[in-house]
Formats: structure tokens, C-alpha cells, sequence
């Protein structure tokens, strides 16, 4: 598709000037008079009963106004589940405070509400939890044990199939079986959360700031669980300091400062700690698999066996099955695999609760499928780019469906040439005579090798968006709609797009995001949805918003429709002079102006591809991995902006790399975190991250919108983990060596040891 | 706590007279006491560097010291960078080099670069990547932010 005015521009970003000026709206930066801060206390104990809560010494403080207990919210019930919400996992959700047992070391055991957030930590710190303490669980694939006298800790099996797996392995000429864990690690954005309630009594509305990602589900479900009419609580999100998966899901801290708004009519704020946000906030990743692959004699694949052991932490919060699910229909990637079964069992452990973090479920699973087709390598003696060449689904095999759901849609691919991207990946980094380099170098002592590996993304989840565009009397325009931003570029991408369909500049747009009374219904932002979904659904209402705009001008012209064209913000006639109008003066004849609404509806996801190529160095003095190149090819149909594409594949990448070789969640026999602060969870900086080589492609537009978009968040950070194994292994001169994330240099230290 | 004493801060040329706790720290009263937003908390814990100010012409982090004892010193904060409507320089290549996203850290990156080429306008690409190694950045993967530092430097020799 050729490029537009705006499509497929890299201009300047709408969102720039507040934030490089000092004038974000972050959650910290809200305030209301008369406000009571929340300070939570939390379990020190990984595990137990919890036998009594003292607050007087707390109470005694003077500032302090009040201290909650679970017997103060008893009414509030759990948090539920917002995707992939099996029945079976109900019992395992979590209430705002900790009822009868803790079950992880920073779970909310109590709320102190003081007048000076100094003074509510100080009170904090003179509660006095009582707990008995109980045996911990820590390994999600180790035997389950108790949750409760009714429940244990394996909460649920998922399964997905397809072809007669058994068969293949009869057929098998060989079988490769690895057995592969990836490290618990999370989205950290540098803003840690935050949430402030005010009640509105005249109008008897709860308000909630500081909201993200999903600020209307978040409405519904608080609406619900504090027995208020959903018109009667609405949710603001200002700017958000990264979302990442982790930020902007409903957390205890949400439901705690809305329901004390309620019964304190003061206005509540709580801001989170780091220390807070690294043991309370959703993990993620870990996982554990034990895989085989039955091939044939010339490495073709017959089928995938796939055991697995999820670890959700202590409890199911608002993902529920979400990123096992993923990571199990997502793990066949671009291969044909005629034969296929997961099965993934959804353990908690005594850690903190997970959901998704960029890429959830298919970080987990590329690493797994990649360090497989790697194997198979070895194990057959062809070369792996070979074995994957021959396993790669035909583009003309596109549509392709792979027989199982996920997120509540049938994955069908919807349109991909996976070998031609390929081949200009290793075209593009001269991969045979990158290989001979680092031959050559080995042969010189050096610990230098390259990876590769591949991945299918899914994006654009539906089942809807909408969008409304108003054009005022006065001539502003506004871009109404029910996603968020999460700093990914949403206010520049949708003005872009509806600005090159109504024939106007992009600069004078205004996006609406996150406001629940501004629009009825919204999805948010998640899942690579925002630039396919809300896209597709600006484009629309611009459209319905030009024609509304062109008939009105011909009738106040008295020409035809046919004859009149809207450039630059100006009525003009088609091909030459004449009478011109000016949109604004256009809706400047209407009192109410002109507005048109869109709805785009989508019962399938799309999905983008790419594959990654890296170059690493060894420091055999201190296990450390240099990155001496790293190239990325990414098709994601059509980018709306360029640069805007590049960000997000190399902001991608450097998370990619944190969990491939320095961040971890770890903890000790007891259950106590022992990555709490920026010092123990270390991720990367200006230093770690090189100079990334981006190929964006747009080969295969998706049918299933009409400029073809695909979602470009999550491409950057797949394949990481899996590029990186492949390359240590190769430095190594070892297939296979790498089986867990991340690889930190004390488990390089050990495999250099095991020489 | 203890007695409140009363200080003055002096932010971008102003002075904000306020009474504080002696373990009130310097971010805090910059954003609380002062009304001074843009400068952001990331930790607290003096590793992130999203509170990066400049005292007396050091960048400096300001979770880390105490309101009490930049009393009478010469703060600058992001606030104070642009010129009316005229951006800095730094700010300026920021936009120019898609050096921020969600923006959260951005005013700690950049009165942390400008803080350092103020000083060492001639700085080697490879101090300039250990400087701004200090702080973190989760959205941008960094690229970008080393872009905009090198060509704002240029700008700025340029005067």
C-alpha cells in the first residue's frame, strides 16, 4: 500500500511536549483537598494462618484515622476474572485483604488511613500481624499441596490437540525430548502504581484516577463488586508511566482506596512503593516444560508432546488462565505441526500472583519451541536453518489454522510469508559469513556464536472498539475512544489515521483515551489491540465523518456530494477553484456540530512474524554476555508510524533481554523475595543494550482490516530469550546447553565450569 | 515526628519558602511541598534516577537527599528547562529522536544529560553511555535516549 498523507509517516509524536516539559498527569501527580493516604501492610510470611491483627499502637498515632482488616470489607468479594476465566479457578481468586490464611510475603493484610503518607508508613509499621506459620510451596512442578481444606494447589489442567499425537510418535523416526524452565521476571515500569478515589456526594459519583490499561472493565467489575450502578463510578487514567501487561489490571489496592472513598467520603490516595511493587504487583513467566518432538529422518516434524507446569503464585487474579492458555496454543509458531497436544497444569505456588507480561504465554513458548528445532538440529545433524526451513508453514498454505482456540478465538494465521522473511533476515546479516567469523575467532580462543529463532505473534484481539469523532462548533476535533494509553504512541497513531481518512492534519486532532464517561464501552489497551481494533474503527468513523461533512457542505453550496473533496481541513471542489469552506466553519453552522460513531467488530486476532539474529561474546573471567549485533525482522502489514514501529521493537528487545539474562524474581526456602529493590532486580541499562538492526516489513497486510494492521508491541521482546540460548549454546560450541532463563552470569560461570 | 523546620528551596530561579521534617526528602518537598511535579519517583532507593535534579550544578538524585540540606541551594528542575514556548535543545532532540515513550523517566534523563554536558560539553561516546547508564528507562530500550543526547550536545556546543 502506497503511504499516505499521515499513514505510514514517521511524524512527531502529539504525546511529546507535556511529558518533556514537566507536565504529565501521572498518579502521583493527583491530588485532592482533604485527601487520607493509604499505606498497606503486608505479610512478611510466605505462608500462613493468620491469627490476629493489633492495630492500637497503629491508632495511637496522631494523623491516623483509621486501620483495615478483612472484617471491615467482608461484603467485597474476590476480584474476578477479566480473560480466560475458568470456573474451576474461582475458589483460588483473591480478596482485597487477607481473610483467614497469607499465602505470599507481601500479600494486604491491613489498610492504615492517615493524613500525611509519612505518617500512615509509620503506623504501618505499628501493626501488629500474629501468624502461625505453615509449610511453603515454591516449585510449581513439584507434588501440589493444600490451598485450603477443600482446594489444593494444582487449580486446573489445560489442554489443547490437535491430530492423532500417538500416531506420530509411532511413526517417529527419531524423538527429541528437552526439559526447559523459564525465570519468574515482570513488565517493572518506572512508574510503580498508584490509584486515588474521591466520592463525589452531590452527584454521588466514586471516581478513580490513576486508572490504566482497562479503565472500562475495571468500571464494571468495581461497580459490581461495591453494589453501585455502573454509572455511578467512573474512571480517569491521566498519563501512565508503562504498562507492560502488569499496570492498569484491578488490583486489592484499587477496590481498597474506592471502597474507603465510599465509607470515609475523603478523598484516598494510595502510591506504591518499588519495594511494594516488586513482591505485590503481577509476576510473571515462570514456567516449566517437558517437551517432545517425533520427527522423521529428514528432521520434519510428526508431532509436539507438551507437559508443562505453570506458576501463577498464590492466587488467580484478573488473567486467570490467560498466559498458560497462550503459551500453549501459541507454541507450534510458524512450524507445521500435524500432530499436537499441551498439557499445562496451573500450580500456585507461595509467591506473588501472576499475569501477563509482554508477549505472555509466547516469550515462554518461543524460547521452548525454538531450544526444540535447535535440538532437532543437533540431533539430526542438519543445520538448523535447514530443519526450519523445512518445517516453515507455506505462505500458500495461508490461511492457516492450527485446530484449537485461545482468548476465546480460533487461531487461524491470517497471512504470513514466513521463509521469504527469513531469508532476508540472513540475508541482511550475512549469516554464513557471520558464521565463518565466529568460527574463525573460536578457533582463536574466543567465546563468540550466533543465534536465531523465529516466532509467530498474536495481536488486534477483538470483540470490538468503537469510536466517536466530534467536530465542535468552535472546530476542535476530538478522536472519542475506549482504549488507553500506555506511553505506546496511541494519540499520535489514531490522529494519523484519522486525519489521512477525513482530509484534516493530524496535529489538531485531540485523542480521548481512558475516560469512562466519555464514551460508553471500551477494550483498553492490551494484547497488541489498540492500533488494529481502535484503528480500524477510527478509520470507519472518519469515513461516516467525511461523507456527513461533504453532504452538509453541498447542500450549504448548492453543488453535488461528487463534486466536493475535503483537503487539509477545507471543503474544496474536486480538480479546481471555487467556493471553498472550512470544516470548522462547516460545523460552526450546526449548533451540535458534526459527529459520526464506528464500530469495528473482530472475532479473529492477526498475526504479525518475525524472527531474531544475534551476535554474543563470552566473558570467561566473568560469565557476562556481550551483545556484539543484534538484527530483528518484524512483518506487521502496515505501520501507521515507522518510527513510532522501530520503538516499540527495540524497547521490546531490551525487556527481551532482561529476562534472557538478568532479571529474576528469586526467593529463598522460605518464601522470602529476595529481588526487592532496583539492586537485586536488575534490569537492563543505556550499557547492556546495543545498537539493534530493524527490518520492518509490510508483506503480508492482514485481510481482516483494511490498511492490513497488525500489532507491533510485542515482536521486540518474543524471541529473545530464545535467540540468546541458541546463541550462548553456539559460543559454547554446545547444543543444547542453555535450558532456563534467564542466563545469568553465575549460570554461565557454571557451564564454562562443567567443561 | 520531630520539629518542622523551615527552609527555602530555590527551584528555576524562585524561591519556595516551606517548613519540613528533617526526613523529608528533597523529592518529596520539590513535588509536594513546591507543587513541582515533573520531577518523578521510581524507587526511592537512589537507582533509578527518575528524580534526577541539578543542585548546584551537579545532577543530582533527589530521593536521596534530604529537603533540609539543598535549603538555599540553586535547584533546577525540568520544569525550568524550556524557554517560554521555546524548548531546550535537550528536550528538543528528545522529541526529534523518539527518545521517550510513556515519558515517566524522561525529566530524570534529561536533567541528567544536561546536568553532565553543562559540565563536559566534549564528553566520549563511551562516558556518555556510562552517565546515562545510571538511570533506567523500561519503554524506550535506550537507542533513541543516546541519539537525542549526542545531537542535544551539538546543539548545545553551538550555544
Amino acid at each position: 500500500m502506497a503511504k499516505g498523507k499521515f499513514v505510514g509517516r514517521s511524524v512527531p509524536r502529539l504525546e511529546d511536549r507535556p511529558l518533556l516539559t514537566g507536565q504529565g498527569r501521572f498518579a502521583g501527580d493527583i491530588s485532592f483537598p482533604g485527601q487520607w493516604h493509604m499505606r498497606v501492610v503486608r505479610s512478611p510470611v510466605a505462608h500462613g494462618l493468620l491469627k490476629t491483627i493489633d492495630a492500637k499502637a497503629a491508632l495511637a498515632l496522631p494523623g491516623v484515622h483509621a486501620v483495615w482488616t478483612h472484617a471491615d470489607i467482608a461484603d467485597i468479594p474476590p476480584i474476578g476474572f477479566r480473560l480466560t476465566g475458568l470456573v474451576e479457578l474461582e475458589a483460588y481468586r483473591q480478596t482485597a485483604l487477607a481473610q483467614r490464611y497469607v499465602r505470599y510475603v507481601g500479600e494486604p493484610v491491613a489498610a492504615v488511613f492517615a493524613a500525611d503518607p509519612y505518617v500512615a508508613e509509620d503506623a504501618a509499621d505499628l501493626v501488629e500481624i500474629n501468624i502461625e506459620p505453615l509449610p511453603v510451596i515454591l516449585d510449581a512442578a513439584g507434588p501440589p499441596g493444600p490451598f485450603d481444606e477443600h482446594h489444593d494447589t494444582e487449580t486446573s489442567v489445560i489442554e489443547k490437540k490437535s491430530g492423532d499425537i500417538d500416531a506420530a510418535f509411532r511413526a517417529a523416526k527419531m524423538v527429541v525430548a528437552l526439559d526447559l524452565e523459564i525465570g519468574r521476571h515482570s513488565g517493572v515500569p518506572m512508574e510503580t502504581r498508584g490509584a486515588i478515589a474521591r466520592y463525589d456526594e452531590a452527584n454521588d459519583v466514586l471516581e478513580m484516577h490513576g486508572a490504566a490499561k482497562v479503565p472500562h472493565w475495571n468500571r464494571d467489575r468495581l461497580a459490581l463488586m461495591l453494589g453501585r450502578h455502573p454509572d455511578k463510578v467512573q474512571l480517569y487514567e491521566g498519563h501512565v508511566g508503562g504498562g507492560f501487561g502488569i499496570r492498569g489490571e484491578m488490583y486489592p489496592e484499587d477496590v481498597l482506596v474506592c471502597a474507603a472513598a465510599l465509607k470515609f467520603k475523603r478523598p484516598i490516595k494510595w502510591i506504591e512503593d518499588r519495594r511494594e511493587h516488586l513482591i505485590a504487583a503481577n509476576h510473571s513467566r515462570q514456567q516449566r516444560h517437558k517437551i517432545m518432538a517425533a520427527i522423521d529422518k529428514d528432521g520434519r516434524i510428526l508431532g509436539i508432546d507438551n507437559e508443562f507446569f505453570h506458576d501463577n503464585g498464590a492466587y488467580m487474579r484478573t488473567h486467570a488462565a490467560t498466559v498458560p492458555d497462550l503459551a500453549a496454543a501459541m507454541l507450534p509458531g510458524p512450524y507445521r505441526v500435524p500432530a499436537y497436544r499441551a498439557r499445562g497444569h496451573i500450580r500456585l505456588t507461595n509467591k506473588t500472583p501472576c499475569g501477563t507480561y509482554r508477549a505472555p504465554g509466547r516469550y515462554e513458548s518461543t524460547f521452548v519451541r525454538e531450544r526444540l528445532i535447535d535440538a532437532i538440529a543437533a540431533k539430526t545433524g542438519i543445520d538448523a536453518i535447514e530443519i526450519r526451513r523445512r518445517n516453515l508453514i507455506d505462505q500458500s498454505a495461508m490461511p492457516y489454522s492450527l485446530g484449537f482456540s485461545t482468548l476465546g478465538t480460533d487461531i487461524v494465521y491470517d497471512s504470513g510469508d514466513y521463509a521469504k522473511l527469513m531469508d532476508r533476515l540472513l540475508e541482511a546479516a550475512d549469516w554464513q559469513g557471520m558464521r565463518q567469523a565466529l568460527a574463525h575467532r573460536r578457533a582463536a580462543g574466543e567465546r563468540v556464536g550466533a543465534g536465531f529463532a523465529m516466532f509467530v505473534e498474536k495481536s488486534g484481539l477483538g470483540p470490538f472498539d468503537k469510536v466517536r469523532i466530534e467536530v465542535s462548533s468552535r472546530g476542535t476535533i476530538e478522536v472519542i475512544t475506549g482504549v488507553a494509553s500506555i506511553g505506546q504512541g496511541v494519540e499520535t497513531a489514531m490522529a494519523q489515521i484519522c486525519a489521512e481518512t477525513l482530509g484534516v492534519d493530524y496535529t489538531g486532532i485531540n485523542v480521548v483515551h481512558g475516560q469512562t464517561d466519555r464514551i460508553d464501552k471500551g477494550m483498553g489497551a492490551f494484547a497488541s489491540r489498540v492500533t488494529v481494533m481502535c484503528g480500524e474503527a477510527t478509520r470507519m468513523a472518519a469515513a461516516k465523518l467525511r461523507d456527513a461533512a461533504l453532504t452538509a457542505a453541498a447542500e450549504l453550496m448548492q453543488t453535488s456530494v461528487e463534486l466536493l473533496d475535503l483537503i487539509d481541513g477545507e471543503i474544496v471542489r474536486k480538480g479546481g477553484p471555487g467556493p471553498s469552506m472550512r470544516l470548522a466553519e462547516l460545523a460552526a453552522t450546526k449548533a451540535e456540530g458534526l459527529t459520526a460513531e464506528a464500530e469495528f467488530k473482530s472475532s479473529h486476532m492477526v498475526y504479525p512474524y518475525g524472527a531474531h539474529v544475534v551476535q554474543i561474546k563470552l566473558d570467561t573471567e566473568t560469565g557476562a554476555v556481550a551483545i556484539e549485533r543484534y538484527l530483528v525482522a518484524f512483518d506487521i502489514g502496515k505501520a501507521v508510524n515507522p518510527m513510532l514501529v522501530e520503538g516499540q521493537i527495540v524497547g521490546g528487545l531490551a525487556q527481551g533481554l532482561g529476562g534472557a539474562l538478568f532479571e529474576e524474581f528469586t526467593y529463598t526456602d522460605s518464601g522470602d523475595p529476595l529481588a526487592v529493590t532496583f539492586a537485586d532486580y536488575l534490569m537492563p541499562t543505556a550499557r547492556e543494550i546495543p545498537a539493534i538492526e530493524t527490518f520492518v516489513s509490510e508483506d503480508a497486510p492482514s485481510p481482516l482490516n483494511t490498511y492490513g494492521f497488525k500489532g507491533a508491541g510485542e515482536g521486540g521482546i518474543t524471541p529473545v530469550g530464545a535467540a540468546i540460548a541458541s546463541a550462548i549454546d553456539d559460543a559454547l560450541q554446545r547444543p543444547g546447553a542453555v535450558t532456563q532463563l534467564p542466563v545469568t552470569p553465575w549460570r554461565i560461570k557454571a557451564m564454562l565450569r562443567a567443561e | 515526628m520531630s520539629q518542622k523546620a523551615a527552609i527555602t528551596l530555590n527551584i528555576n530561579g524562585r524561591g519556595y519558602p516551606i517548613e519540613v521534617e528533617p526526613r523529608r526528602t528533597l523529592a518529596d518537598a520539590i513535588r509536594e511541598d513546591c507543587g513541582q511535579t515533573g520531577t518523578h519517583i521510581g524507587c526511592e532507593h537512589g537507582i533509578c534516577g527518575a528524580c534526577t535534579v541539578i543542585v548546584n550544578g551537579d545532577p543530582v538524585r533527589s530521593c536521596l537527599m534530604f529537603a533540609i540540606q539543598a535549603d538555599g541551594k540553586k535547584i533546577r528542575t525540568v520544569e525550568g528547562l524550556a524557554q517560554g514556548d521555546k524548548l531546550h535543545p535537550m528536550q528538543q532532540a528528545f522529541m526529534d529522536h523518539h527518545g521517550l515513550q510513556c515519558g515517566f523517566c524522561t525529566p530524570g534523563f534529561l536533567m541528567l544529560a544536561v546536568g553532565v554536558l553543562e559540565r563536559e560539553p566534549d564528553i566520549s561516546d563511551k562516558n556518555l553511555i556510562d552517565v546515562l547508564s545510571s538511570n533506567l528507562c523500561r519503554c524506550t530500550g535506550y537507542q533513541n535516549i543516546i541519539k537525542a543526547v549526542r545531537a542535544a550536545a551539538k546543539e548545545m556546543q553551538k550555544g
